[in-house]
Order: C-alpha cells, then sequence, then structure tokens
C-alpha cells in the first residue's frame, strides 16, 4: 500500500480561519447539530463528532455497529462465515440488495416509495436475457441497453401516472408489483428460448461473468491504487481550494484520514479476494461485480449530492411546497426519480441474473422489493422523505446479506432468515428513531 | 449588494393600487383598494381578520389579477400572471411558514432554485461566499455557520434565512406576512432590526402585523384595511394605537389626524 503516500500532498496553506464566523465559545445548540463545520483540528473535530453522536446524529456509526455485532456473532456460531469464500459470496449477494435498495432510496428521498422495483429489475432482465440467447442471439450490449431502457421506461411511466394523474405513488407502484410480475410471466410464455420458465445465459457472455468472473489478482491491485490515487488527488486539493478561499472546510487530517481508511479497506478486499477461495480448482480474484456497485454507488453519490436533480430531490422530499415556490418543477422531478429508480432496478436485476446464471418465473420480486425498503431503512434512508445516503445503502444491503448469508450457513431455514430480517430491520429503525428524537427534541 | 433605489428617491411610489378590486362570485373581497408603496420605506399592512390584507398581498404577488383596478411598478402599469412574474419583476413575499427546506443548510436553501453551477457541477464555494456577504449584509451574527441545517435554527433565525434568500434573488419589494407571530421577545427584536436594516439597503418592505407595536417600531407608513377597503393610510407619525385600532375595528376614527387619508374624506 503505498498509494497514498504516492500523492504529492499539496500544503494547504495554514488554516484561514479568520473569515470564519464562528469562533470561540459555541452554543451548545449548534455544537448539538454541525459540530463538524466549527472544528479545525483533527482532535476537536472527533470531539465534535462524538458530541454530535451523542445529540443524534449518529450517521453510519448504528448501522456500523449493528453489522459488525452480527458478524461477531455468525462467526461465532460458524467458523466459516469469515473464511475468504463467504466473504466474497457475500459481497456478491449484497450487490444485487445494494442495488435495489438504491433504486428504493431514489423514491424514499421524494418522500415517496416504489414497490414495483423488483419486477421492473426482472423484466429488465428477462427482456435482456430473451435477446441475447437463442434465438434471438443479440449482441450482449444491445440487449442490456433495450432491458435497461425498458426498466427505465417503466419508472417513468409510473412516474408520470403518479404526477400527472395525482394518483399514490403507493398503489400505483402495487399495481406495478403485481401488473409487472405478469409481464416477466408472458416474457417466458412468449420467448421462444425459455425452458421450463428458466432463460440461461451463455457461459461466454459479458451478462453471465459479471459475478461469475474474476479481475486478475494483479488487475485488481492496479485498480484499486488508481481509484484511491485519484480520489485523494481530488479530495485533497478540493479541500486545499475551499480552505483558501476561507469557505467551511473539514480539517486536512480529516481528508487524509478518509482517504486512508478508504485505501485500507479497498486493500483489505483485494486480499480477501485474492487469496485461493477454490475447493477443487483454484479460484481467486475479485469479482467484476463489486468494482461495478461501487462505481454504481459512486454515481449515485455524485448524482445526489453535486447535481441541481440530486438537491431538488431532497429539497422536493422535505417541503414540496418550498420547492415549489423555488420555481422546481416538481412532478417532472419526481417522474425523473421514479426513472432512476427503474433504470437502477434494471441494474440490480441484471446482476441478480448474473450471480444465477439464468432468470426463471420462479423469481421472488415481491419479497425482494421489501428487503430493499429494508436496505434503504437500515442505511438511514427515512419513509417521511429528504433523508438518505447511497453509502448508507451500500452498508444496509450489506446487512441483508450479511443475515441472509449467515443463517442460510447456520442452516437456518427461509422463516428463521425471514424472523431475522425483520427483526433487524426493526432494530435498526428503532436505534435511528430513539437517538433522533432525543437530537431533535429542541426542535418543534 | 443591490442598493438601487437608495434612499434619495424615498418619496417615489415604487408600486401603486389604483381602484383595486377583487371579487370571488359574489363576494367582494377588496374594494376599489388605493395603495401607494413608497420606494426604500416599511408599510404596515393593519387589518382585522378577513379584512382583506392576504387577498390584498395575494394580489401584489400574483397569484391573481385583480377583477378590477391596475397595478403600477415604478410609474408604469403591469399585469402580474404568476407569482413567477411577480418574482421576476422583483417583488418576494415571504408567508408565514416561510417556505425552507428543514433538510438542506442555509446555503443550500438561499440558493434552492437558483444555484449556481459549474461544469455542471454545484458550485458550491460561490454559493457559500455570496450567501456569507449577504447575511453579513444584513449583519445577521447569530448564526454560527452557514453549512448547519436550517432544522437547527430558531424561529427568528429562519425569518433572516427568509429575508436573505429574498435579498439575494434581487427582490425590490419584500412583503411579509406576519414576520412575527409566532416570534419571543428576543427573537422578535431580532426580525425587526433585520426588517430595517432591509429598508436601509433600499429595499421596499410591505408588512402585514397585528402586533401594533412592531408596527409602529419600524413601519414609515401605514395602511388599514377594514372589510375590504383601505379605510386609511398615511405616515405612520400620523398615527397613534388608539387611532389604529379604531380603523381596525370600526372603519373610522375620530381622532385621525390630518395627514391620514381616510375613505371618509375621499367621499366628502
Amino acid at each position: 500500500m503505498t498509494d497514498t503516500e504516492a500523492v504529492p500532498e499539496p500544503k494547504a496553506s495554514p488554516p484561514q480561519t479568520g473569515v470564519e464566523p464562528a469562533g470561540e465559545d459555541l452554543p451548545e445548540d449548534l455544537v448539538a447539530v454541525a459540530p463538524d463545520i466549527l472544528a479545525n483540528s483533527l482532535g476537536e473535530y472527533f470531539g465534535a463528532w462524538w458530541k454530535r453522536i451523542r445529540n443524534g446524529e449518529s450517521g453510519a456509526l448504528p448501522i456500523l455497529a449493528g453489522l459488525i455485532l452480527i458478524i461477531i456473532i455468525f462467526q461465532v456460531q460458524q467458523p466459516k462465515f469469515l473464511s475468504s469464500g463467504n466473504i466474497v459470496n457475500l459481497f456478491v449477494q449484497a450487490a444485487f440488495f445494494i442495488l435495489l435498495g438504491l433504486a428504493e432510496l431514489f423514491a424514499l428521498i421524494l418522500s415517496e416509495i416504489d414497490l414495483s422495483v423488483g419486477f421492473v429489475g426482472a423484466v429488465g432482465a428477462a427482456i435482456t436475457a430473451a435477446l441475447i440467447s437463442n434465438p434471438s442471439n443479440w449482441p450482449w450490449w444491445a440487449g442490456v441497453i433495450v432491458g435497461l431502457a425498458a426498466s427505465a421506461l417503466i419508472g417513468a411511466f409510473q412516474g408520470t401516472l403518479i404526477t400527472r394523474l395525482h394518483l399514490p405513488a403507493f398503489v400505483v407502484t402495487l399495481a406495478g408489483l403485481l401488473g409487472w410480475a405478469g409481464v416477466l410471466i408472458f416474457i417466458f410464455d412468449v420467448d421462444k428460448g425459455a425452458v421450463g420458465g428458466v432463460i440461461s445465459l451463455a457461459n461466454n457472455t459479458p451478462v453471465y461473468q459479471l459475478v461469475n468472473s474474476n479481475m486478475s489478482p494483479f488487475a485488481a491491485w492496479v485498480l484499486l491504487i488508481v481509484v484511491v490515487a485519484v480520489y485523494a488527488v481530488i479530495s485533497i486539493t478540493r479541500t486545499a481550494r475551499r480552505r483558501s478561499q476561507g469557505l467551511t472546510t473539514p480539517p486536512l487530517s480529516i481528508t487524509i484520514l478518509g482517504i486512508v481508511v478508504a485505501g485500507v479497506a479497498g486493500a483489505a478486499l483485494v486480499v480477501i479476494c485474492n487469496l485461493n477461495r477454490g475447493v477443487l480448482v483454484p479460484l481467486q480474484g475479485v469479482p467484476w461485480v463489486i468494482p461495478f456497485v461501487l462505481a454504481i454507488v459512486a454515481a449515485a453519490t455524485w448524482l445526489l449530492g453535486r447535481t441541481r436533480t440530486g438537491r431538488y430531490f431532497y429539497a422536493i422530499g422535505a417541503s414540496p411546497e418550498a420547492a415549489r415556490r423555488a420555481g422546481i418543477s416538481v412532478s417532472r422531478l419526481r417522474t425523473i426519480a421514479f426513472t432512476f429508480a427503474g433504470f437502477t432496478a434494471g441494474l440490480a436485476g441484471l446482476v441478480y441474473m448474473s450471480r444465477l446464471g439464468s432468470i426463471s418465473v420462479g423469481y421472488d420480486g415481491g419479497t425482494y422489493v421489501l428487503y430493499a425498503v429494508a436496505a434503504a431503512v437500515i442505511g438511514g434512508a427515512s419513509l417521511t422523505g429528504g433523508r438518505g445516503k447511497a453509502i448508507h445503502v451500500l452498508l444496509g444491503g450489506i446487512v441483508i446479506a450479511a443475515i441472509y448469508n449467515g443463517l442460510a450457513l447456520l442452516g437456518i431455514s427461509t422463516a428463521g432468515t425471514q424472523i431475522a430480517t425483520a427483526l433487524v430491520l426493526l432494530a435498526a429503525v428503532s436505534v435511528d428513531s430513539l437517538v433522533r428524537n432525543r437530537g431533535s427534541s429542541t426542535t418543534i | 449588494m443591490s442598493t438601487e433605489g437608495g434612499h434619495g428617491s424615498a418619496m417615489e411610489p415604487l408600486l401603486q393600487l389604483r381602484g383595486v378590486s377583487k371579487y370571488f362570485g359574489p363576494v367582494q373581497a377588496l374594494t376599489r383598494v388605493d395603495l401607494d408603496v413608497m420606494t426604500g420605506q416599511v408599510t404596515a399592512l393593519a387589518g382585522d381578520n378577513g379584512a382583506g390584507k392576504s387577498v390584498l398581498v395575494k394580489t401584489i404577488s400574483g397569484l391573481w389579477e385583480p377583477s378590477e383596478g391596475q397595478l403600477l411598478w415604478e410609474g408604469e402599469p403591469i399585469h402580474l400572471h404568476s407569482p413567477k412574474d411577480a418574482e421576476t419583476t422583483g417583488i418576494t413575499t415571504i408567508y408565514q411558514d416561510l417556505a425552507l427546506c428543514n433538510n438542506l443548510d442555509i446555503v443550500q436553501n438561499m440558493y434552492l432554485g437558483h444555484e449556481l453551477m459549474r461544469h455542471l457541477v454545484l458550485d458550491e464555494g460561490a454559493m457559500e461566499k455570496a450567501a456569507r456577504q449577504t447575511l453579513t449584509d444584513l449583519s445577521v451574527k447569530t448564526i454560527r455557520s452557514i453549512r448547519q441545517p436550517v432544522e437547527s435554527l430558531s424561529g427568528g433565525q429562519r425569518q433572516s434565512v427568509a429575508v436573505a434568500k429574498a435579498v439575494m434573488s434581487n427582490a425590490k419589494l419584500v412583503i411579509m406576512d406576519e414576520p412575527t407571530a409566532a416570534l419571543g421577545v428576543a427573537q422578535t427584536r431580532m426580525v425587526l432590526d433585520l426588517i430595517k436594516r432591509l429598508a436601509d439597503h433600499g429595499v421596499t418592505v410591505i408588512v402585514i402585523s397585528h402586533n401594533l407595536n412592531d408596527m409602529f417600531e419600524v413601519a414609515e407608513r401605514i395602511a388599514i384595511l377594514h372589510l375590504g377597503h383601505m379605510v386609511a393610510s398615511g405616515p405612520a407619525s400620523d398615527f397613534d394605537s388608539q387611532v389604529v385600532v379604531d380603523f381596525m375595528t370600526t372603519g373610522r376614527s375620530d381622532r385621525a389626524a390630518a395627514g391620514v387619508a381616510t375613505a371618509a374624506a375621499a367621499k366628502s
């Protein structure tokens, strides 16, 4: 791991805090809400962070704590849980939940819900499968484009119904849940390549290889170093630039800490994936789906955090009226959000199909959509809108996959899995609600 | 910041209403209302519940057009077909609910709807600088960091953000609906000071208020509606609390000073 050191560290001009309106003797109430923006050194920053947690803005901490707890429990029960093979398997399972959770997040941020994402993704995947296999035999990329476009169009269609006819999203997407399940079966009926309600992928198509093929160990390291280096350069120059302009900036040490954490976590992942996890034949390397999902999470983070569209999503979720008065076209953005939800669901459907090498009528989109909501909510999205981050959904998806995977490893039935998921969901929401209520006691 | 208008043109009317009436079916909400809003001054709009204050304000802010009569903006007739029209003209209305997004921070709220962009990405740096400058211009000092979410602000601070947002959009006329209604003593003080500073910056203000103390503190002119009629208007110095209460409750006052244009005087 020499990537972080390799980055030339632009020495930030000495902290110019003169412009900062805040200085000493900070009032307790502000420190409670946004302490980090007032801290100038690493020590102060952690102090502020701790205060923030105590006051209810816990961020990703409860999810991480819960995840660690779940891992410890499973590891004690079944030492194979943290074997490299199972960890890779867990991430691959999580990929589907993460993407479906992200799809749901787009609806949740706007204070809406989309119950159809499970089947919308499957319809897109089934279209792709039908097009790229016998007898159509389209090139894989054309099939993928058409499948994803179909998912996005379905999302746009439902969004249009919701905004133009002023129908509740719950009802429209519930109709979607039922209707697209029917369409999925219909696809299997009309596709001549479907055998017994299953469309299989050829082993040599990239759609199949997305999950079932690995990067070479060397390529994984190169990719990791490039990504971390680019991230480091961007975030350090950004921090330095903001600081030199006298804008609110976290201390440089925090930025560097973030880079180091990302680098170490990435390195750990690559090391684990590069271990030989094969039983009979050697099997090693990072499955392509892992960088694929991380790239999508990064793109969603960028969209939600740095673009006008993302800003408007959060604004509409908190107060549609305020957004409307600010001149934002609320119904257009709602439709866009449902389109994103459909598109991301399409990606999730591809990952699901790639993992199994096929898609079948047995696809349980009704249950998966609830896992998607669970992943988003465990990750801190609020059903009342205006809250939620893509990176937290990543954690939420891993939690769901860990339960799924761990209980299966222990040989516990579906009944047990679903009850456990329910309990974790309730626990996550309760912790979040308890902590948050304590923090917001000062507001109305 | 924008200081067009300034103090020099203090007696130029920015907005004039001439014989404005508004019917809703058979209900007559406003009857031939005349009003002069002077540039750079604070005009208080008073009246009991149902006197037509809200109807008048909504007419000025473009929610609907008057059934009869005319609006003049800087001496020229204008037609406001929508709130958007009013905003392009330079009229911003701050309603009681303030229309802020609690989950966004102060900068994000101030720029909501007209964010600055750089290469397809939000230009946070430029927005933060300009927002800070506006707040400094308005001497809003109690806000510690402009990156704190609005949900962490007090009622008075939220008002300040809403006002700063209006100033930021280069509003020439800011209409405030009961800005101190839900506030405590210190917060009220803060908002009243802010209103005065707005006027100092050359921004014209119309304040709707029930609170006579607040009204006399900030207003240079007072206009009183009673059952849809403009029963009195004139410089605040020509009124006292008793006269205002008389006009608000009965539509007439025996004690009115000579400078006050009353409906009774207009008839005779």
